[in-house]
């Protein structure tokens, strides 16, 4: 009677009578895509988004760069997705600058912000330093970015304080978030901070109260050891 | 043009929490029912499922579980003088898409509002004097009242499996319990959860301070449990990944966790998902529904008539659903005449943040409503004489988890970038913890819902537009209840503590909480209220309108106990009144 009805009841929209439209093994996966290669950046634009992360995120004693962590990768898997277009999004105009409390309005979809963004950032090194953004020196992209970050920089053609908030936001996300995504090599981020990332259980440990519990962290793919042979 | 289905006995929009309880409640009366949804249909196994579950990109970053804003948006503005704009993408709030909608994902705090609440301006008025309450506000009375709602929160905790601890049984206090709330018929029906560091530490020192710590009400369960409806629930695991997730536990009390799994086996029920009701459809005299008109997944429009309309979505689906329909009038602030839109209310979020050189609190243990809290300054607990402003907070330490993207906190002043931020960064990751406020938000006249002239969905109707700013009064008390939580952060000895009290204009960017409330309220009055006591329109009494949109005004506790009592209320009010004598069950 259910499958009668669930197969004639396509017609008046998606009909769930008698059983919940459960099947074994049906999940749905999170939206990644197999490293190796560059989907989005075009290799000037993958340079450069790489110069920026190795010194948002900085190799020191504590972790990697941002750069050797894959947050570059990151960004650009995520571009190539269902974010980079911002389907998901209400994207409707008109497009209206309004208040700081009415948020991101811009019209431009996070593809949008680093192929512009990016190409008007290079435009302004090479006009005021006469090279790329990715051939200057570590201190100078610093200056560059604290200037873009404080909006005492103005690109030709690009807000370049959104081009700044834009990839801080999205190196971070590459940075911490699991693995599975393109960033957070290894772990990394996570071993530095003690997050013990996909694990689902500390029924164990709840009340261990102040300890340092030094828990290896989990990725939803793992760990590494699980795939070498003992 | 739309297709003409056959006649229902009911029609329920939305399978949230209100939805399904209503539904369930109905077809045990043996009325045929059939509800609609706008999203998907959602189940544990697939939606949330453990092998993939703990994963913050996808669920807090991209919100894979809220409604799609391209499905459905806003417009937001603090003023009328001011032009509306998209949130175009959710910020402070996170309604909900689905099947159990915002229920799956939210934190699970479950408090009961206080006996006081639902008279609030009455309550006052006696207590104050009318010269004392502040010019601005514009409270109401629910027109109901504590014996009234009682037996329905009861009836929402055994459904939900609520884990707590009692701290008031018919008047007795009760030792451990919150000895603030109203007299409850009986004791929770899980044992309270177990605590992690942070809410031990912050309880030692409020209970020193003379406060009254109490584990907070939570819909993720402390054990198996079965509900009178035999759905079992499994215990929570203090995972960390809650708020903005589902559970892939069976912990965390939602609509497809307790109610759905034994409503869909019933024949008398049928569900439509990926369907979104455009209108409710009136008679030629606009005082009794005919029925809705939705659209499916196919772009196909169908009319579902029926003889009995629920309409239990969100808050702002809800008051955007009757401002379509032309249900009441519209609220018109510069006049302050109609009722639809009237009275929308949030909720005002404060917190004090705490740096500490010696603890660790391992923050990624918890869960949304892991945690204690104390009531001594919520709404009228502490004596309001000459503070010059209304209203409280419930204040409490819940750590939700600290999955890293979201929760990085720092000391004001370290960069957002470089070396010196990821010392910082590493430094404090697992030794601050900070003490929330939720505190209430009271009704002004210019805060409201309305439909905005210019942005429109994907099927081209009208964008639900947001006025809303902090009324003066609720600042004021921000200020005050957060100092008083900093003297007990104080006491707690840190490093450092940082005071976060709500200041200046609400801000749509930083979630706050999705506590929308009001725009289509209860009350005793048909000029100043949208629907009576059983959550009926005053205008078309086949007609039931029932969530947080009810509110006249939102207490400092969060709202979901409430929604859940006000749908048993409004069932049984069909199911003992309405059915017997159709018609309306309280004189206009």
């Amino acid at each position: 009677m259910a499958a009668l009805l669930a197969a004639s009841g396509k017609a008046f929209g998606d009909v769930i009578r008698g059983t919940q439209p459960f099947s074994p093994f049906d999940y749905a996966p999170p939206e990644t895509l197999p490293g190796g290669r560059w989907y989005f950046f075009s290799p000037d634009e993958a340079r450069a988004v790489e110069a920026i992360v190795e010194r948002l995120i900085p190799a020191d004693d504590l972790s990697v760069s941002g750069k050797e962590a894959g947050c570059a990768e990151f960004i650009d898997r995520q571009l190539a997705g269902s974010y980079g277009s911002y389907e998901r999004l209400y994207m409707q105009g008109p497009f209206q600058k309004g208040t700081p409390e009415q948020g991101d309005q811009s019209e431009f979809v996070p593809r949008a912000r680093y192929r512009r963004g990016l190409a008007a950032l290079d435009a302004w090194c090479r006009a005021s330093h006469s090279k790329a953004f990715a051939e200057l020196p570590g201190e100078t992209r610093d200056e560059i970015l604290s200037g873009l970050e404080a909006g005492k920089i103005e690109l030709p053609g690009f807000d370049g304080r959104l081009l700044f908030e834009t990839v801080l936001g999205n190196t971070m996300e590459g940075f911490f978030a699991d693995p599975i995504y393109g960033g957070n090599k290894d772990m990394v981020s996570w071993k530095m901070l003690g997050f013990p990332g996909a694990r689902y259980d500390y029924r164990d440990y709840v009340e261990r109260h102040n300890e340092k519990l030094d828990l290896p962290p989990l990725s939803i793919a793992g760990r590494p050891e699980w795939k070498t042979r003992g | 043009m739309a297709v003409k289905l056959p006649r229902k006995d009911v029609v329920v929009i939305g399978l949230g929490w209100a939805g399904s309880i209503i539904a369930n409640e109905l077809t045990d009366e043996g009325l045929d029912v059939v509800a609609i949804e706008r999203g998907p249909w959602r189940d544990t196994a697939r939606d949330f499922n453990i092998a993939t579950a703990a994963d913050e990109l996808r669920y807090n970053q991209r919100q894979e579980l809220m409604v799609r804003p391209a499905q459905n948006a806003i417009t937001v503005r603090n003023n009328a003088s001011q032009t509306a704009l998209p949130m175009r993408n959710w910020g402070s709030f996170h309604p909900g898409n689905g099947t159990g909608g915002a229920g799956n994902h939210w934190a699970g705090i479950t408090f009961r509002f206080g006996p006081d609440d639902f008279r609030l301006k009455s309550y006052l008025t006696e207590k104050y004097g009318a010269a004392a309450m502040p010019e601005e506000l514009t409270l109401q009375d629910w027109g109901t009242d504590w014996a009234e709602m009682e037996p329905h929160y009861a009836s929402f905790d055994r459904i939900a499996g609520i884990s707590g601890k009692a701290g008031n049984l018919n008047g007795v206090i009760q030792e451990g319990g919150n000895p603030f709330e109203g007299p409850r018929s009986e004791e929770y029906p899980t044992k309270p959860m177990r605590q992690p560091y942070g809410p031990t530490l912050f309880a030692e020192a409020a209970r020193k301070l003379g406060y009254k710590p109490f584990p907070v009400p939570s819909a993720l369960l402390s054990e198996a449990y079965t509900n009178p409806l035999g759905v079992t629930m499994g215990p929570c695991t203090f995972c960390g990944f809650c708020t903005n997730y589902g559970c892939a536990n069976y912990s965390k009390a939602s609509a497809i966790t307790t109610v759905l799994p034994a409503l869909v086996r019933k024949s008398n029920f049928t569900a439509v998902t990926n369907s979104e009701v455009l209108r409710v459809t009136l008679d030629r005299s606009g005082t009794r529904a005919t029925g809705v008109v939705y659209v499916d997944s196919s772009g196909q429009e169908w009319e579902q008539p029926a003889d009995l309309v629920v309409v239990s979505a969100f808050t702002f689906e809800n008051v955007r659903l009757m401002l379509l329909s032309g249900v009441g009038k519209p609220y018109d602030p510069a006049t302050n005449s109609g009722s639809t839109g009237r009275n929308y209310c949030y909720q005002t979020a404060n917190s004090v943040q705490m740096f500490f050189d010696d603890k660790n609190f391992n923050s990624f243990i918890g869960g949304g409503a892991v945690g204690m809290g104390i009531d001594e300054f919520n709404n009228d607990n502490f004596d309001h004489s000459g503070l010059g402003f209304f209203g409280g907070g419930s204040i409490r330490v819940t750590p939700i988890g600290a999955a890293p993207i979201g929760s990085r906190p720092t000391p004001p002043g370290t960069p957002r970038w470089g070396s010196k931020w990821k010392s910082e960064t590493q430094k404090a990751y697992l030794s601050t913890m900070s003490i929330g406020c939720e505190a209430s938000s009271y009704a002004i006249r210019g805060n409201y819902l309305s439909l905005d002239p210019t942005y429109k969905d994907r099927l081209g109707r009208p964008l639900l537009r947001v006025t809303f700013d902090f009324p003066e009064n609720d600042l004021k008390m921000a200020q005050y209840c957060t100092s008083r939580v900093a003297e007990i952060a104080r006491a707690m000895g840190p490093r450092q503590i940082v005071e976060r009290p709500m200041k200046g204009h609400w801000n749509s960017v930083p979630y706050q909480s999705s506590h929308v409330v009001g725009g289509f309220v209860m009350g005793t009055d048909p000029t100043t209220s949208s629907v009576n006591k059983y959550l009926q329109a005053w205008d078309v009494p086949n007609l039931f309108v029932v969530g947080a949109s009810a509110f006249p005004q939102n207490p400092g506790y969060n709202p979901t106990g409430t929604v859940g009592a006000l749908a048993f209320k409004a069932a049984d009010a069909i199911r003992t009144l309405y059915l017997k004598a159709p018609g309306a069950l309280v004189p206009a």
